[in-house]
């Protein structure tokens, strides 16, 4: 894990180093800055150095000090540009995709395993193409036009963003009374969110969970245990289910990474502060140290995941044992 | 007699080629020939667009900025009637907005094979015929409305599929042209060659796809916009080489072991002509599945980077491009049709989709995955 982290770090700077121009090449055509100024800067920045003196100085920087850097187009850290008011909401939105999309994929997958070339498992089986052709973005487009267009409802709760401008800056609880206007008005907010990130991972795990599920019901343990008398519900879900289950939990690095990648572009389109959309702020102002940090940051959001994978299969398989 | 008939069967079998008998599932499985006409019949009007388009996709009409899809009528006092369209005019509603309503004086048939703008046909021939209209440049066709400099939506959506259509096919030609050799070369002559390009998938792989992307997209940004495309193309195979190299070695690592590549050796053959001449053509249908199933996610991909500003810029044009038009809830509820395009998106994946699942069913007879 920590050799990735480090050729990742590497990669970020190298993306960056990369990028035609610096900080400073746009001030140099700005004429009320003397070039005395930009030398000084150029100096003050560390940019006369040379590339891996920098890069030591960036990690040095994050190791030691926890400092990512600094935002010039912000004029602030880039920590508090990334994450200030913004990795809470990414964390909790990020879970509350994850358990959307396994807790509808799974029994739906499941489902519609069990009703094979039913009316139903091929409905299912057709929305969830569709699910895994509309590009995220498109979604939650379309998703803000029935909300404000045609189908009007509760429009006037707002669309995009996380509140309307009234909840802004109140505060969550009053004492110890949960400010209920303002979690609604929140909640209201989510939903297409989640709908619009999830719907991708969402009908791709039922795809997995579908075949596996019909993989496992014809194999021979499964007609011994139906042949011995057990309810059909307990060898659908005590005996298939918890082999067919593993491919997913396997999968979920890789649905992992769908999320983080979807929710970048449904946070710009609807608006959602989260750590994706400051790197997306970034990426306009060609904030590179800013861009740097983003990278890492969501490499390591991956490795975490990849790891929550190790530790879910490790534990639901006793066979699989890590050394 | 029965005997000698089945063993005549058996050797037809072994004989008809493995792409045949491919081909002969495929025909069994209706959801994939479906996708597959989907996406030829998409094919053939985008390699049409200018003659379908009944504008340039670039002119400018300025009278109609903004203006509604056209309505077309069939009917005509109760009866059918041949389609014709009415005229538009500007009005001011009651909250002193424009709008356009229809001049209902005088009926403009719709025509086809009509003279119209000239165009160059893919640089070919030049021609004024287009293939509906109505003839006259006082009233205008917009079949899905126009954009907020007059331009029409329809022509530039057919005129936009190309690129959506192309951005497949080249990122799948230079994603196997990286990965193919990576590939064979980690799993075939393992040691620090196998140790290196590991390292190097995993890295790439541990960032997700859409944030390197664009940040590789950024680096590119200075370069000529005409190119645009093709660093696209470059961007999309540098991150993507790495989940077909990594199976196609693994691929490659079981190959090794088989008898046909002993034999190989024994006989002298050199490494590189194992690898390519004997072991590749054995993950041919790997590769073909693979191949087929990643082109969806680069359409999408082409699509959101290009919504992002990144991508594909004007005064080229693209359906992600066309999209980033309708970025914001005003817009979206006050100009709904500038969305048309993601509908075609949707419908090209669709179908790719479609087409992909009957390959992968066709060239794997166990895998029962998706419909039927």
């Amino acid at each position: 894990m920590i050799p990735t982290l480090i050729l990742v770090s590497i990669i970020s700077f190298g993306i960056i180093q990369l990028i035609p121009g610096d900080y400073l090449s746009k001030r140099q055509m700005d004429p009320t800055i003397s070039r005395e100024t930009l030398e000084q800067q150029k100096e003050n920045l560390g940019l006369d150095r040379s590339l891996p003196v920098r890069y030591w100085k960036w990690i040095e920087g994050i190791i030691t000090r926890g400092d990512f850097g600094y935002s010039f187009s912000n004029y602030r850290p880039v920590a508090s540009v990334l994450f200030e008011g913004r990795i809470g909401y990414t964390i909790f939105l990020g879970i509350t995709n994850l358990v959307f999309v396994y807790l509808f994929s799974i029994p739906i997958g499941i489902y519609s395993a069990v009703n094979q070339y039913a009316i139903s498992d091929n409905v299912v089986t057709f929305l969830a193409f569709i699910g895994l052709s509309i590009p995220n973005f498109f979604l939650a487009l379309v998703l803000m036009f029935f909300i404000a267009g045609p189908l009007d409802v509760g429009a006037n709760l707002g669309v995009g963003g996380l509140f309307v401008a009234q909840h802004m800056g109140t505060p969550w609880f009053h004492g110890f009374v949960p400010n209920m206007p303002k979690i609604a008005n929140f909640f209201w907010h989510v939903w297409p969110y989640v709908i619009a990130v999830g719907t991708a991972s969402l009908a791709g795990v039922v795809r997995i969970m579908r075949g596996q599920m019909l993989e496992f019901m014809n194999r021979q343990f499964a007609q011994t245990a139906k042949a011995k008398g057990l309810r059909e519900n307990v060898v659908i879900y005590k005996h298939v289910f918890r082999n067919a289950i593993n491919p997913i939990i396997t999968n979920f690095g890789y649905s992992f990474r769908r999320l983080v990648s979807g929710s970048l572009i449904t946070a710009i389109v609807l608006g959602v502060p989260t750590v994706q959309r400051a790197y997306w702020t970034a990426l306009n102002q060609q904030d590179e140290q800013v861009i740097m940090a983003g990278l890492v940051f969501f490499a390591l959001m991956l490795l975490v995941g990849n790891l929550v994978a190790d530790f879910l299969l490790a534990w639901n398989d006793p066979r699989i044992r890590y050394d | 007699m029965a005997e000698a008939d089945q063993v005549d069967e058996v050797e037809r079998r072994k004989r008809r080629s493995q792409w045949r008998r491919m081909w002969r599932r495929f025909r069994r499985h209706t959801l994939g020939q479906i996708g597959g006409i989907i996406v030829l019949v998409i094919v053939m009007i985008v390699f049409l667009a200018n003659f379908i388009a009944p504008y340039n996709f670039s002119s400018q009409h300025r009278d109609y900025a903004n203006a509604p899809p056209t309505k077309i009528h069939f009917t005509d006092d109760g009866g059918l009637a041949w389609p014709y369209v009415y005229g538009t005019k500007k009005e001011y509603n009651e909250y002193y907005e424009k709008v356009y309503v229809e001049d209902k004086s005088e009926k403009y048939p719709i025509k086809f094979f009509v003279q119209g703008e000239k165009y160059s046909f893919w640089g070919l021939f030049e021609s004024k015929i287009h293939f509906f209209g109505t003839g006259t440049p006082k009233v205008r066709i917009f079949l899905f409305g126009t954009d907020k400099f007059g331009r029409d939506l329809f022509s530039r959506t057919l005129w936009g599929g190309w690129i959506s259509l192309l951005i497949g096919p080249f990122a799948l030609i230079t994603t196997l042209v990286i990965a193919i050799p990576m590939g064979l070369l980690s799993g075939y002559l393992g040691g620090w060659v196998d140790m290196l390009v590991q390292r190097i998938i995993e890295v790439i792989m541990a960032f997700p796809k859409l944030p390197l992307w664009l940040a590789l997209a950024m680096v590119v940004q200075g370069l000529p916009s005409a190119y645009r495309f093709f660093f696209i193309v470059a961007v999309f195979s540098l991150v993507d080489w790495t989940t077909l190299a990594r199976t196609l070695r693994g691929l490659v690592l079981s190959a090794r072991e088989e008898d046909y590549t002993m034999a190989a050796q024994a006989a002298g053959a050199s490494r590189i002509r194992i690898m390519f001449r004997h072991i590749l053509p054995n993950t041919t249908t790997y590769l073909v599945v693979a191949s087929t199933l990643s082109i969806p996610g680069w359409i999408i991909g082409e699509a959101s980077i290009s919504y992002l500003g990144l991508g594909i810029k004007e005064p080229q044009t693209s359906w992600g491009l066309l999209l980033s038009q309708a970025n914001n809830l005003e817009t979206i509820t006050s100009y709904p049709w500038l969305l048309i395009p993601g509908v075609f998106i949707v419908v090209t994946v669709l179908a790719y989709n479609f087409f992909g699942d009957g390959i992968r069913d066709a060239a794997d007879p166990f895998t029962t995955v998706g419909g039927k």
